[in-house]
């Protein structure tokens, strides 16, 4: 009781709660997602792979973000594709 | 009747050994015949921590293989007539633990002991899958940190599914150790409470061990803390945890800060 009133009169936040906040989160999602495929990284693998049929990926060139939220996740995948890729498949041809 | 109790966490550095050496001296203290098995192939630290180090001449692997029999490879604890140290591997690799290898020597131990005790490897790989296989019963050590507390919640998934006992569609009991308890911290509001862990983790509470530096003396010197220093907190924690694994019903001890307003001033400013 002192400690925390020692606290209040400092102005300091404690910690332990956000951990726990964060963790009942995070664990939530865990569980849930427990023996189930990850969606989100199969999407990630095969879309990469698609594209690197028709384009050859410089792996530098692919950003991939991942944001995972209670009710939707976004899966981000910005692959850069150069100018001359459509030219230099032709002249191949 | 003989139980497999594996002491587990999935995080590492959390005390699983320390807590293995000290269940083991604790329940063959009380009287039980107890082995403690190391899994850690590759990493072996019970023998250390055990005081065993110079003894070690077969191991589980040599068990499993069918290289050594059971009782050369069991080593003799010097200072307790009912504990024994089966070691792990130092130079083999952890794929060389086959369940039915592994599954031959826990039947074995099993049908000689009253307690045998499997300290699990960090990670959720073969080592730790190994140990927890045959359990009858779990601790979970967990530190009082959020990444601790994820790992252990994920070690219960495999618990509870992974299991020789979960796949027959019985349990394994679940135990929570909480180790490395700081009471200032927990006082300040810097350390997730037992409650909070106990709420998170589902999981009924086997014990509280306090950060000491019995802990860290005790695996100096290779001696379990129940036995390097038996008034101390620690020694006292795990003398409890183990009436609970017998069954007895011990009140639960949350360590308080024992030191005076004037010296947790002082000892703040200093911080």
């Amino acid at each position: 009781m002192s400690m925390g009133l020692l606290r209040l009169l400092r102005g300091k936040k404690a910690s332990a709660p956000v951990a726990r906040e964060r963790l009942q989160i995070l664990l939530a999602h865990e569980r849930g997602m427990r023996g189930q495929p990850d969606l989100l990284g199969v999407l990630r693998e095969e879309i990469l792979a698609v594209v690197s049929k028709h384009v050859t990926l410089d792996p530098t060139k692919v950003i991939v973000r991942l944001e995972r939220g209670d009710e939707v996740s976004t899966l981000e995948v910005d692959i850069e594709v150069p100018n001359d890729f459509e030219r230099k498949k032709v002249a191949v041809a | 009747m003989s139980k497999v109790l594996v002491v587990t966490s999935g995080k590492g550095g959390v005390g699983k050994t320390t807590t293995t050496a000290a269940l083991g001296a604790a329940l063959a203290q009380r009287g039980d015949k107890v082995v403690v098995v190391d899994f850690d192939v590759g990493l072996r630290n019970l023998d250390l921590v055990m005081g065993a180090e110079r003894r070690v001449v077969f191991d589980l692997i040599n068990v499993v293989q069918g290289v050594a029999k059971l009782p050369q490879a069991l080593i003799k604890d010097k200072r307790l007539e009912n504990l024994w140290l089966l070691p792990a591997s130092q130079t083999r690799d952890k794929d060389a633990l086959t369940e039915e290898g592994v599954g031959k020597v826990i039947t074995e131990l099993r049908s000689r002991f009253d307690w045998v005790i499997c300290d699990s490897p960090a990670g959720i790989e073969r080592g730790a899958s190994m140990a927890m296989r045959f359990a009858d019963e779990a601790v979970i050590v967990t530190n009082p940190e959020v990444s601790s507390v994820r790992d252990s919640d994920r070690i219960i998934g495999m618990l509870d599914s992974k299991t020789v006992r979960a796949e027959k569609g019985e349990r394994v009991e679940k135990h929570i150790l909480i180790t490395r308890y700081d009471p200032s911290r927990a006082a300040r509001g810097e350390m997730l409470t037992i409650d909070d862990i106990l709420e998170i983790l589902a999981t009924p509470l086997l014990g509280i061990i306090p950060e000491s530096q019995d802990v860290l003396k005790a695996s100096n010197v290779g001696t379990p803390v129940t036995l390097s220093n038996a008034d101390g907190a620690p020694a006292r924690a795990y003398m409890d945890a183990a009436k609970r694994l017998c069954g007895e019903n011990v009140t639960m001890h949350v360590p308080a800060e024992r030191r005076g307003f004037m010296d947790r001033l002082l000892r703040r400013r200093a911080a």
